[in-house]
């Protein structure tokens, strides 16, 4: 038996709630290519970059946003994507660590990553790189003290943090000057 | 996490049907708004939490902030917290919000977080997010598990024999100590919670955290003309030098008549199951002198039923001295 789920239902009583549904559908832009899933309700949009997408650049790390791991853009804004549902990202543009580069040219955080040895083991990074991707965009950051606290989401437990935050720096210092990013 | 059903209402009254008809508080009810989603996502994965249905009003237009008759803010509910500690008005006319704002939680889950939301955050309470555990929050009549177990990050104000936890929000802090006014859409219409009336004290009802019935939704926060920006400030001491959550914190707010303070805001975070007032405490520094001398009395005013738990008596006087620098830093009064 189904009930009317939609917003026009009314009379709704709690009593016999509608049986939740296997599945919705969503359609979201992902590097550039529009996408339409089919997945549950209670499905991440971390699990369907993954899971259904393939694309598992993006890492799960504690699922419950406290290491940074899963960070990626949304309509260009740095979120943990384990704590958001993949339906709640209808219609928005995400972009995952395997969007940020131009074919083979890296993106000039990933290039400066490598030059800086800002990581270890790697299972951080694109979390860190996405992460810092979305501190250069928002432009609050002016000092290496700006960079750590602005960075405190994202956890590495090989603690590469000097690297990394000497990786931003040469990032932003390669950045035109009149930049600022709405601090004002 | 369990099953439930996902819906995306794009009015408020569509979203108010979608909640109608429930009994109780916001707390307790089965069927949730959901809008940034950061904590109310985490406790479901967690099992503490089990709504049948989310409600997502994430794109009901309640995200913008303008300015109000008589020289005050609006917040909207649904405006991110990054947003709000950003906005060039905030940033000016309530410096103390601002700062609160951005002393919580990282930068991506302010991106991510609502204002409304951050109002309705549930404690960090180890023992309310661990279900196998007693918890009178989470299970109530269970008991609970803090009271004779780990303590250090629980209460020393208006705790009861029923639950110790604090309420876990910087922003909410700053809110409290400018006299917010949180607006409400219901069933019968609009009204308007005063922020002290927000949250509750836990009692021998900790189950239920704010005054928000089960059938509203928060529209708003309004902010009064009077932002204390020249005189004010918000400390927070924590464990870690970011991303980590208050022992202690301090929203310190004067109105000073050259070295007089003429009146006085101060509200505590971490210490408590609400953002901490205490009109006894403001009222002692009316008329005095803004020194570390009257800073020091106001403190232990507000601090005299404090009362320490087997881990976390280091509170207290971790509070005091709180109390004392935030006030120094907010009068410009040399501190040592």
């Amino acid at each position: 038996m189904s009930q009317p789920t939609g917003p026009a239902s009314r009379g709704h009583t709690h009593k016999q709630p509608a049986p939740p549904p296997d599945v919705m559908e969503v359609s979201l832009t992902v590097n550039g290519s529009r996408k339409t899933l089919r997945v549950a309700p209670w499905t991440s949009l971390l699990d369907a970059l993954r899971l259904h997408l393939d694309l598992t650049g993006t890492k799960k790390g504690c699922d419950h946003g406290q290491c940074g791991a899963c960070t990626v853009l949304v309509d260009g804004r740095r979120i943990n994507s384990c704590l958001t549902l993949a339906v709640m990202a209808e219609g928005r543009t995400v972009t995952t660590i395997e969007g940020l580069a131009s074919g083979d040219a890296l993106h000039p955080l990933q290039e400066a990553f490598v030059e800086q040895d800002a990581f270890q083991c790697g299972y951080c990074t694109p979390g860190q790189i996405c992460s810092a991707a979305g501190l250069l965009e928002e432009g609050h950051a002016r000092t290496d003290d700006d960079i750590r606290e602005l960075m405190s989401g994202n956890l590495c437990r090989c603690g590469a943090y000097p690297n990394i935050v000497a990786a931003i720096r040469q990032v932003m210092d390669a950045q035109p000057a009149a930049r600022d990013g709405g601090a004002s | 996490m369990r099953a439930f059903s996902y819906d995306r209402p794009d009015s408020v009254d569509a979203a108010l049907r979608g909640v109608a008809g429930q009994p109780g508080t916001t707390t307790e009810a089965a069927v949730k708004f959901v809008a940034g989603g950061t904590n109310l996502l985490d406790l479901m994965k967690a099992d503490v939490m089990r709504p049948e249905r989310l409600v997502d009003i994430s794109r009901l237009g309640l995200d913008r902030i303008e300015d109000i008759d008589g020289g005050g803010l609006r917040l909207g509910a649904l405006a991110r917290n990054a947003d709000t500690a950003y906005d060039a008005r905030v940033q000016a006319r309530y410096p103390m919000l601002s700062k609160a704002i951005l002393a919580g939680a990282s930068a991506q889950l302010r991106n991510m977080a609502t204002n409304g939301g951050n109002l309705l955050q549930r404690t960090r309470c180890y023992y309310f997010y661990d279900t196998g555990t007693p918890c009178n929050k989470r299970e109530p009549g269970t008991g609970c598990g803090a009271l004779t177990g780990v303590n250090r990050i629980h209460a020393i104000l208006g705790a009861s024999d029923h639950c110790i936890a604090v309420h876990p929000s910087d922003m909410c802090v700053a809110l409290a100590a400018l006299d917010a006014v949180v607006r409400v859409s219901g069933p019968k219409g609009e009204r308007t919670i005063p922020f002290a009336d927000f949250h509750r004290l836990p009692g021998d009802t900790p189950h239920i955290d704010s005054s928000l019935a089960a059938d509203e939704l928060i529209t708003a926060i309004d902010l009064p003309a009077q932002g204390f920006a020249r005189h004010s400030t918000y400390l927070k001491v924590r464990d870690r030098a970011s991303y980590a959550f208050a022992l202690v914190s301090v929203a310190a707010a004067l109105d000073l008549d050259g070295q007089t303070v003429r009146s006085a805001r101060l509200a505590l975070g971490g210490v408590a199951h609400k953002p901490w007032r205490d009109p006894a405490a403001e009222a002692e520094l009316a008329g005095k002198p803004a020194s570390l001398e009257s800073f020091r009395e106001a403190a232990r005013v507000l601090l005299r039923d404090a009362k320490g738990q087997s881990h976390n008596s280091f509170k207290i006087a971790l509070a005091e001295r709180a109390i004392v620098r935030a006030l120094a830093e907010a009068a410009g009064v040399e501190h040592s």
